[in-house]
């Protein structure tokens, strides 16, 4: 088994390379910024475009009310998930090759659950009212409605959002004091010394800083599956069908995972080069997140036949019609490809030789990120398509460029957080790597140890 | 609305089972639509467009399916081989069906959508933030979003027109969604006249648009609750009850049964307020 980091890493080339990240990254970030930064300007130019106009201009009509923007919205936050599997689920179970990457997959949950709320946002059709979704006290005593599930969602939200952000910080703290004693005089230097809340690495601190950490992931990994079963709520709960599915909470946390994962290869890939991390996110740990993301592959493929079978087992004649649909009507190209995506092509990932293929996982990880895009868009459009009301069947509303602006956009937003995120933050942990490089050149003496008490032992029954 | 008026009147607000709750003291308004009568004229739609100030799109938002009519007429065509001038159709006005157990007010995540104390599914446009989870949620799918801001779209109203705007009602701005009423504010025009004289409304003192502009009477309203109104012998005709001591089914009947009445999507358990007399005649034409 190859090493999934070198044992003899000196600690001061540790803050060495995780500083230089901070400054000099290579020239492909500025480039990657950029696109970005385009992208982003058109997501915002139709957003005005619609703002101004009316949700008409999306192409939005009578039965297909959401369209996009709530696929997406399930998209982005699902992409969240795999974040605080990472770092809270693997942190409680000791794995320690978590350590080089969980920290740009916890930015990642956070960039990408701001860019979910952005759609929420984006679909209402009176953005400057959204505050009346908050149960602030007011005079006139008007409460939101406590029994919606959009409003579990917001509140689901909401609450992961800010504990996803409080845990991001609370594990950089010993990374910001390094940071902060480092780095020239600027405003960096006092931003660091700011958000390092006078960190010194005391005895004391250190233990309250573990236990802070750790209570921040136990209370996180409940949220983390909550949210996305809220927002499978919002259809499970409702009475359409294709929708009205007791399997859809565990199926979309499933698929959360699934998306979460193939995300995190992605951003590995881009990382590990733009940031000159080759050294830590090292090859064997690539390894173990692609084997990590096809099992929960499998998972999802398994709980997607469910649906279908409970579906089509069920005998209830609309959702069977929807699925009927799905499969043959107008959506049954982007169908087939979400299940293409979503369940053939992971097997590449069961290919030993390809597990450590970067150009080859970097592809594999975009298509399984289109299928579960797809997927979601596939739980939303074709119920509206052919719903129970016969006389709105086959309305078939292809959404317009401002539509697809706005996905593309949100694209564009998620890079700029998440690649600002890395320049200016510390993006693989400093501290918890030579953690595991202390850990592991331990575990190297023990073994080496042992093996001379067995060289000894064996030469000493050799004399009798 | 506040906690302790919620708990405390539970009732007026969400009832749990329309048939088997006593829902509703004084009135209950109700509708009951005689598609053996209906002939597809569209009179009943063209009246709701004047009564409730309902913008008329155009033909490309209409081709986009953003038009706004609260009432529709649906065609159905026959299949029976015919080409179009000999071909038959059923019509099938539909409107908001004011469901006591409406799925559209539970999902409502600011509550902008709620019942009335006389059984209506009301819509307060103030309070709408315009996330369309209700009509993503409604089985029938009659409610329609203002996509577009048409009061200072040209063409909707030109400008000489808004005088003819009915000034009992709202013009809807951007981004709320609306819905038939059961003109609202008829009915409670006619309840504040009667509270005035001290008395109930009198059957068919009020009447909605589409029925009062309806040629073959196809449509009648009113009050539920008085056991002598039209349209609760109308809905005698009801082939089902839910409850199950009044389970009367059409079948049981020898030589034929006036039990024509159904209510869309009963198997939902929304309890609709409209109830829908079948067609007993040939095609239309």
């Amino acid at each position: 088994m190859e090493k999934d980091i070198r044992e003899s890493i000196e600690w001061a080339k540790i803050n060495g390379d995780v500083l230089k990240s901070l400054e000099s990254p290579r020239p492909l970030f500025w480039v990657i910024l950029v696109i970005a930064l385009s992208m982003f300007g058109v997501g915002l130019g139709c957003e005005i475009y619609q703002y101004q106009i009316g949700m008409g201009v999306a192409n939005l009509n009578n039965p297909q009310v959401w369209g996009l923007y709530i696929a997406t919205f399930i998209f982005w936050i699902g992409m969240s998930h795999s974040g605080t599997l990472l770092s809270a689920i693997l942190h409680l179970m000791h794995a320690d090759w978590r350590k080089p990457i969980y920290r740009f997959a916890e930015a990642m949950t956070t960039f990408s659950l701001m860019t979910a709320g952005l759609f929420v946002m984006v679909h209402l059709g009176r953005l400057w009212q959204f505050y009346y979704a908050i149960p602030y006290p007011s005079e006139r005593w008007v409460w939101p409605n406590f029994q919606s599930p959009l409003l579990w969602d917001a509140m689901a939200i909401f609450t992961y959002l800010s504990s996803s952000v409080i845990f991001l910080f609370i594990g950089m703290i010993p990374d910001l004091a390094i940071c902060r004693d480092h780095l020239h005089p600027g405003w960096r230097k006092s931003l660091y010394t700011v958000l390092s809340l006078g960190w010194e690495g005391t005895d004391r601190q250190w233990r309250n800083f573990r236990m802070t950490y750790l209570t921040v992931a136990c209370f996180l990994i409940p949220l983390a599956v909550s949210v996305h079963s809220i927002v499978a709520s919002d259809f499970a709960m409702s009475q359409q069908p294709g929708w009205h599915v007791t399997s859809f909470p565990p199926y979309f946390v499933a698929g959360a995972l699934y998306s979460g994962c193939a995300a995190i290869i992605t951003l590995f890939v881009i990382l590990r080069y733009v940031f000159k991390f080759e050294e830590y996110m090292t090859l064997p740990i690539l390894k173990k997140i692609v084997r990590l993301t096809f099992a929960i592959a499998m998972v999802w493929t398994y709980l997607n036949a469910v649906e279908f079978a409970s579906v089509w087992y069920s005998h209830d004649e609309a959702s069977k019609a929807v699925l009927i649909q799905k499969a043959t009507g107008i959506y049954a190209p982007f169908w087939w490809m979400m299940n293409f995506c979503g369940s053939v092509v992971p097997f590449v990932m069961m290919i030993k030789r390809l597990q450590t293929n970067i150009p080859v996982m970097f592809a594999v990880s975009l298509l399984l990120n289109l299928g579960m895009w797809l997927e979601r868009w596939m739980i939303v459009s074709p119920t509206f398509s052919h719903g129970y009301y016969p006389y709105l069947w086959d309305n078939n509303q292809w959404p317009t460029l401002v539509q697809w602006g706005i996905v593309f956009g949100s694209f564009g937003w998620f890079t700029l957080l998440f690649m600002g995120f890395c320049k200016l933050f510390p993006s693989v942990s400093m501290y918890e790597v030579k953690e595991m490089v202390y850990h592991r050149s331990l575990a190297l003496k023990h073994t080496e140890r042992n093996l001379a008490v067995n060289a000894t032992e064996l030469a000493e029954k050799g004399a009798h | 609305m506040s906690v302790s008026n919620m708990l405390e009147n539970w009732s007026k607000f969400r009832h749990m089972h329309p048939v088997d709750d006593k829902p509703h003291e004084e009135y209950k308004w109700a509708m009951a639509i005689d598609l053996d009568a209906c002939s597809g004229c569209n009179a009943c739609s063209v009246a709701c467009y004047a009564e409730n100030n309902l913008p008329v799109v155009g033909k490309q938002k209409f081709d986009a399916g953003q038009q706004m009519h609260w009432m529709r007429i649906e065609r159905y065509w026959d299949d029976d081989g015919r080409e179009f001038p000999d071909q038959g159709a059923q019509f099938m006005p539909m409107l908001c069906q004011q469901c006591e157990a409406a799925p559209c007010e539970t999902v409502c995540p600011v509550g902008a959508t709620n019942h009335t104390a006389d059984g209506l599914n009301s819509q307060v446009y103030n309070r709408c933030i315009g996330s369309r989870y209700c009509s993503a949620n409604c089985p029938f799918k009659v409610r329609y979003f203002n996509w577009y801001d048409y009061p200072t779209t040209d063409n909707v109203w030109p400008a000489e027109m808004t005088q003819q705007l009915n000034p009992d009602v709202t013009v809807r701005g951007k981004g709320v969604m609306e819905k038939c009423t059961f003109c609202v504010q008829r009915l409670e025009r006619a309840k504040n006249n009667a509270r005035t004289e001290g008395r109930l409304v009198h059957d068919g003192e009020v009447q909605t648009a589409c029925q009062q502009a309806c040629p073959t009477s196809a449509i009648t309203f009113g009050n539920l609750v008085e056991p002598e109104s039209k349209v609760a012998k109308k809905w005698a005709h009801q082939q089902v009850e839910l409850a199950a001591k009044d389970v009367q089914a059409k079948d049981e009947q020898e030589g034929g049964s006036d039990l024509r009445g159904y209510r869309i999507f009963e198997e939902l358990r929304a309890y609709p307020s409209v109830m829908y007399l079948e067609r007993v005649r040939e095609s239309a034409i």
